[in-house]
């Protein structure tokens, strides 16, 4: 059964095609077996593996509702840079819409940001090195906790050390004077960085709690559950920090 | 009946390293449980109790409606205000509480994993964290009654300025965050609960349940939780920006130099447009969250008591997919007369005239499911069938409220309230009801009476329409909406007082029909005839008679009258009958 851990799911039945090619339809994939993961039936694709999907999945999904989130932000953003008012005396359309001059350290925020998604990514392949998992699964030890503890612990510590700096941009933004209610560019570079900054703190939590699953969890299929999920997660806030500090810096 | 939880651990746990296991305490097997059955009668609970406030608050709006002086139970004689506060919390009890729960988390968790073949959902904690939210938003709404001020005012889509001023209406200070905080617990809740179910049914599908095998029920939950995960986050964020412009000195929503009470409130460059497009991009998905599941139990339901396969499945999929798909483009519709552009008017009536394509589809689909087929006429199919029905009556409006000329004079009138009460309130509802009583028997095992069902169904039918009808007529005549009474200065309009009577009297004759509803449903749990394992003789896997393991899946799903000679119905992981 240590197969099902592998990085590619050995199934061999399912290469089976039909006549001409395209497996007859009871062959032809479902996505699960439908059983959980009982291992005591004999048909599908079965085991610990399915669960890492289903989970890697629901985590797919919610991120796509995310997005929606940040798309809905980003939208606005737009539509309040175009907006503006009639001025009744000059007869003019006008706009109270000030750019918003980015403060250069979140140039190295960023910087910090994509590290971390580099040490989390290390962390979560070391869930995934066949020898360590097989040898995790016959219970001759712990070598994933060992191996992917210190890249999670970075990652955590990048991660504050990105907030840190989200918060002296801030600082330093209210030190000029330059306070959220002032005008909307400004609503705008306050929301996007507090709402990107809260994503981040769950994910510093999710952090934690994958540390401290590493320990506590039994099976180290839900080990790599929580350590892929949560990694899944913090990529994706990368991702999105991207796009949101390429939008604040192009409207500068 | 076995307790399905209990069946589902005796399987789980039946193998050799199988510990005897305590018997749950009572409170987590039916309270805070994770079976999906369960969640599944829980959530139609909720639902059931969200209409039952909502329809006794549009009762009391009727009666205002029709008889403004008579004091009212609670109220004493209705305010505007009041009256304003009852539409606001009518709208969003039953868009929110009833007809985004009922037909989508309700009975798709009570039938969905075993439809495709499955023991169980794939995120079971999260769809029990969902229904919980779900339970805390319901109650945070209604405790906005008891707020100083009262509810919010603004209705259910809670346009600005009205909702970003405190200033601008009783209910608007405590009451209007009170319902913000709500809508953005239910946009989580809902995002979860439909995180699990596209979980479930991309991942937890049986051996041989190819999507085109998938019942249309299956297709129009994987739509409608698509659409949900897509569109209710946007709703937060539109509730997290006006909650910063009542709260935090931005101003998004409110423009410049508007005036509240005499007082210049505006100090930024604010749009409610913004809302609106925000709102609205929500808003239209949400409709089809609540329609698309029914139309899933149509089709089944009219193929099941025709004895004939759906008419063209493939095509019955696909416009699914498309009405989905359309969905997200046409929300300009509802702004035609909010100072939009009037080019973005005439591409959003294009795109609003497009969906009525994959519609039509769908109705010549159930015309021709039921043509000539052997109809048995049970409650179920009634209840579909006036699905059918108030389906047709409600959507022909829908292309003339989508030209941006008419719209312009009916928008605001009573014409635009028949229109979605017809097809979204009376419609949805009908499939609800022909989910309930064909899908009764999974959850006390035992069946509605079939008697007082019919009764049920012809006096609801004939209430719905003859209350939702008349108020085309009423609003061609001019009469708006929201307005909380004719008389007074208003004096055109008394002539309509007649027929706003005769409204209310038949409003009161729908709302009481429920009663018998409600009366069979109590009835029925303990008294109702034993269901046999398959009580409509149906494919799908819910009724599957097979005793234990896994299903596989050999045949579409609706394979009803094909066989001459035979059982006229082969369900989906049946072996092939022998040809002799």
């Amino acid at each position: 059964m240590p197969v099902t851990f592998t990085r590619t799911p050995v199934d061999t039945e399912r290469k089976h095609t039909g006549i001409g090619g395209k497996p007859p339809a009871s062959r032809r994939p479902t996505g699960g077996g439908g059983d959980g993961d009982n291992w005591d039936g004999q048909r599908g694709r079965k085991g610990p593996r399915q669960l890492l999907t289903r989970w890697r999945l629901g985590v797919f999904f919610a991120l796509i509702g995310d997005m929606m989130f940040f798309v809905a932000i980003v939208s606005s953003f737009f539509v309040s840079q175009a907006g503006g008012h009639f001025d009744p005396r000059t007869h003019n359309y006008i706009s109270t819409w000030r750019p918003v001059s980015v403060p250069s350290i979140l140039w190295l925020n960023t910087a910090v940001l994509v590290l971390s998604s580099l040490t989390m990514e290390m962390a979560r392949r070391q869930l995934f090195r066949e020898i360590d998992v097989m040898e995790e699964w016959l219970g001759m030890g712990r070598p994933a906790l060992r191996r992917a503890t210190p890249w999670l612990i970075a990652t955590a510590l990048l991660g504050g050390i990105f907030l840190f700096g989200q918060w002296l941009a801030w600082e330093q933004m209210w030190t000029d004077k330059v306070l959220l209610a002032s005008d909307p560019a400004r609503y705008f570079f306050y929301l996007i960085t507090g709402f990107h900054g809260a994503h981040l703190i769950a994910g510093i939590i999710a952090l934690l709690g994958a540390l401290a699953s590493l320990s506590l969890l039994r099976r180290v299929e839900y080990r790599q559950i929580v350590v892929d999920c949560t990694a899944w997660y913090w990529h994706c806030m990368g991702v999105f920090w991207l796009f949101l500090f390429a939008l604040l810096v192009s409207a500068q | 009946m076995t307790d399905p939880l209990e069946s589902a651990q005796a399987i789980q746990h039946s193998g050799p390293n199988a510990e005897p296991r305590r018997r749950r305490s009572w409170i987590r097997r039916y309270i805070f449980t994770t079976d999906h059955r369960t969640i599944g009668i829980q959530y139609l609970l909720l639902a059931l109790i969200a209409v039952i406030i909502g329809a006794s608050l549009s009762l009391l709006m009727r009666l205002h409606l029709a008889w403004p002086d008579l004091p009212m139970p609670f109220w004493g004689v209705m305010k505007p205000e009041d009256y304003l506060a009852l539409v606001t919390m009518h709208g969003t009890l039953m868009v929110f509480f009833v007809l985004t729960t009922a037909p989508q988390s309700g009975f798709a968790n009570l039938v969905l994993p075993e439809q495709i073949g499955s023991r169980q959902m794939a995120l079971p904690l999260l769809n029990a964290a969902s229904f919980w939210l779900t339970v805390l938003s319901l109650l945070v709404l209604v405790s906005a009654f008891f707020m100083p001020g009262g509810a919010p005012i603004s209705g259910w889509t809670s346009y600005p300025p009205l909702s970003a001023i405190a200033a601008s209406g009783p209910g608007q200070a405590l009451g209007m965050d009170i319902w913000l905080v709500s809508i953005g617990i239910f946009c989580i809740a809902s995002t979860l609960a439909s995180v699990n179910m596209l979980t479930t049914i991309v991942a937890e599908r049986c051996e041989g349940m190819t999507l085109d095998r998938m019942p249309l029920t299956v297709w129009s939950w994987l739509v409608a939780s698509m659409i949900t995960v897509l569109v209710f986050s946007v709703l937060f964020a539109a509730a997290v920006l006006l909650l910063c412009d009542r709260h935090l000195g931005t101003a998004f929503f409110v423009p410049m130099g508007d005036l509240v009470n005499g007082q210049i409130v505006g100090h930024g460059d604010g749009t409610p447009l913004l809302w609106l497009h925000l709102f609205w991009f929500f808003g239209h998905p949400e409709v089809y969250i609540a329609i698309l599941p029914g139309m899933g139990i149509t089709s089944s339901l009219l193929a099941n008591f025709s004895r004939r396969p759906a008419l063209g499945y493939r095509l019955m999929a696909l416009t699914t997919v498309l009405i989905g798909l359309l969905g997200f483009l046409v929300w300009g519709h509802h702004m035609f007369v909010s100072g939009m552009n009037p080019y973005a008017g005439t591409a959003f009536a294009l795109t609003t005239m497009a969906i009525a394509v994959p519609s039509t589809a769908k109705v010549l689909s159930w015309i021709g499911t039921i043509w000539g087929g052997n109809l048995r006429l049970t409650t179920p199919m009634l209840f579909s069938l006036g699905f059918l029905s108030l389906f047709i009556a409600g959507g022909v409006t829908g292309p003339l409220l989508a030209l941006p000329i008419l719209d312009a004079y009916l928008h605001n009138t009573f014409f635009v309230v028949a229109h979605f009460h017809l097809i979204m309130a009376m419609a949805a509802i009908f499939s609800v009801f022909a989910g309930v009583y064909y899908w009764f028997p999974l959850m006390a095992g035992r069946q509605l009476h079939e008697g007082w069902g019919k009764v049920h169904f012809w006096l609801t039918f004939i209430a719905a329409y003859s209350t939702f009808f008349p108020m085309h007529l009423a609003g061609l005549a001019g009469e708006p909406r929201h307005y909380s009474q004719l008389s007074g200065g208003a004096a055109s309009m008394a002539a309509l007082i007649p027929l706003q009577r005769y409204i209310s009297i038949s409003a009161i004759v729908l709302v009481a029909a429920q009663l018998i509803f409600l009366t069979n449903l109590i009835w029925s749990v303990w008294h109702g005839k034993l269901s046999p394992a398959n009580p409509w003789q149906a494919t799908t896997l819910e009724w599957s008679t097979a005793s234990d393991g896994q299903p596989i899946v050999l045949r579409g799903p609706y394979d009803y009258g094909v066989h001459p000679g035979q059982s006229d119905f082969l369900p989906q992981d049946a072996l092939e009958p022998n040809p002799e």
